[in-house]
């Protein structure tokens, strides 16, 4: 029996997970978690609909805007607002951006698990440019409480469209030298195909979501199957594997990026000068009546079930985390692997503690 | 602090909104369940509800993922609201070919919440039940491993419930 964390550099959070072995082969494995639980879900019925939003950039800290965004569409939905054209595709560039930021630190991390040191200085290269671009309009590298109940906080700087297209660029090239740094690479390789293989009905029966259900071959996004926002208006691709091993969810990420990055060229193109933020009360007060929102953040399903009672906080809100979800399929992934390869295997559902103890 | 007095506003409804997949289901879940069947089919915004009684869960769920109508293969949230006099047990379902959605519900008295488990009828519910076990204290029955998950053990209390306090209770 050997114990891992909470305090381990490759657990990416405070994760506790206890594994026996037999010789080098994993017989069972015990994830523990709940380090980080700061009980949000409680906390939002005591803060305004407003307030509750800065509550949802501390869940999955590495992707706010996505869970700002949950939140917001929950809120809008239950009141029946209709969010301006302009707010739509900030949003829409917002988030996706958000995921090409979640993926590259994904990228950098999980090159590291394998032990490559490089990939970790070139992930962070990027991400650190989309963050200054975050900087530069919500004001915060990340915590941006940009998004508002019916729009977004603020128009976009003068000078967003030119920063914004010498950062496509950059990324576009960017993207092509990670791939081309890790992804055929020999030793990484080795260490990650078939290794923690799922097939997909496994990963369907766990409710694994986003990436490391499309690995295993599931053509499942909720951006297709139940298109919230203006998603219906791009062409854009679902990349999937097909062995469900960990390389399979690393190159999903990988080519992921490359789709967010062609819907953001065409939400820039489509945009037009307009409204930001629909004519709300400030203090939002839904209607008694309870809503269930999914959205397609970069950890897979981000659903936000929210019930209110009329009055001017919310009576409950329960945030389904795709992380939570993925990481029960960990226990699955595990079984009969060697124990070099646990790091390598957790590394790959990519989880984010914030969301997963919520 | 004195309150004031004033008229309590009068609080609206959520107006109903179904597509059409969700007439359809609608239908459908009136027809399977019309007769010898103690539930009632509602809507909640866009989504159709079922509420059944607390036994009949597994017999209900199975049917519902099984029957190739209905197809429910994915739970895609499980969750727990207390309304003080009762507890409402939400299963939100999906189904991933279909691509229509439910969402099961089922009340218990909060002094004796029991719940018969679902992890056979989906995995995914292990997590989820250990969950609301640990911040509402509804039982499981069935649940084979129901120990604290997000709380550390030893924790006295249901956080997740509207009785526990926002703040002045003990930290440890």
């Amino acid at each position: 029996m050997i114990n891992m964390g909470p305090q381990h550099p490759s657990t990416h959070g405070v994760f506790r997970l206890v594994i026996w072995v037999d010789g080098e082969r994993i017989v069972k494995a015990e994830p523990h978690i709940g380090y980080l639980h700061r009980g949000s879900e409680k906390l939002c019925e005591d803060e305004l609909y407003s307030q509750v939003i800065t509550l949802f950039d501390r869940l999955d800290y590495v992707a706010n805007l996505n869970c700002e965004l949950a939140f917001c569409m929950a809120v809008e939905k239950l009141m029946e607002i209709e969010v301006p054209e302009r707010a739509q595709y900030i949003r829409t560039i917002f988030c996706e951006l958000n995921r090409i930021a979640s993926h590259m630190l994904f990228y950098g991390v999980y090159g590291m698990d394998a032990g490559a040191v490089t990939p970790i200085l070139y992930g962070f290269r990027e991400r650190e440019r989309i963050q200054s671009l975050f900087e530069s309009v919500t004001g915060a590298r990340m915590m941006h409480n940009y998004f508002r109940v019916g729009g977004v906080n603020e128009e976009l700087p003068d000078d967003f469209e030119q920063r914004l297209s010498k950062l496509t660029d950059g990324l576009k090239q960017g993207i092509d030298e990670c791939d081309g740094l890790l992804s055929q690479n020999e030793m990484f390789l080795a260490r990650t195909k078939g290794i923690g293989t799922i097939s997909g009905p496994d990963a369907i029966a766990f409710g694994v979501t986003g990436p490391a259900l499309r690995a295993s071959g599931v053509l499942e996004d909720v951006r297709i199957s139940e298109p919230y926002g203006i998603y219906d208006r791009f062409d854009y691709g679902i990349p999937t594997g097909s062995q469900g091993d960990c390389w399979d969810r690393y190159y999903v990420r990988v080519e992921e990026m490359r789709q967010s990055l062609s819907i953001i060229d065409q939400a820039v193109n489509q945009m037009e000068a307009g409204e930001i933020l629909a004519n709300v009360r400030r203090i939002a007060r839904p209607p008694k009546g309870e809503v269930y929102i999914r959205t397609e953040s970069p950890r897979g399903d981000f659903g936000v079930f929210l019930v209110s009672d009329g009055t001017d906080k919310p009576y409950r809100v329960k945030v389904r985390a795709p992380s939570f979800c993925n990481l029960q399929a960990l226990q699955h992934m595990l079984r009969e692997a060697y124990i070099a390869d646990a790091v390598i295997i957790l590394g790959s559902i990519d989880i984010v503690l914030g969301e997963v103890d919520r | 602090m004195a309150q004031r007095h004033r008229r309590e506003p009068e609080i609206p409804l959520a107006k109903e909104a179904l597509d059409a997949k969700g007439e359809s289901l609608t239908a459908l879940v009136n027809e399977v369940f019309s007769e010898g069947h103690d539930v009632e089919v509602g809507v909640a915004v866009d989504e159709v509800t079922l509420t059944v009684q607390p036994t009949s869960l597994p017999d209900i769920c199975r049917l519902l993922r099984d029957d190739p109508r209905f197809d429910f293969d994915y739970l895609r949230c499980l969750s727990v609201v207390d309304y003080e006099d009762r507890l409402e047990v939400n299963y939100h379902l999906f189904s991933l070919d279909k691509r229509h959605k439910l969402v099961v519900k089922a009340n218990v008295s909060p002094d004796d919440p029991v719940v018969p488990s679902l992890i056979d009828v989906w995995r995914g519910a292990n997590w989820y039940e250990r969950e609301s076990h640990d911040l509402f204290g509804v039982s499981f029955a069935g649940h084979p491993n129901l120990v604290p998950l997000l709380l550390y053990e030893g924790f006295e209390g249901f956080p997740g419930r509207k009785n526990f306090p926002f703040h002045d209770y003990d930290e440890w």
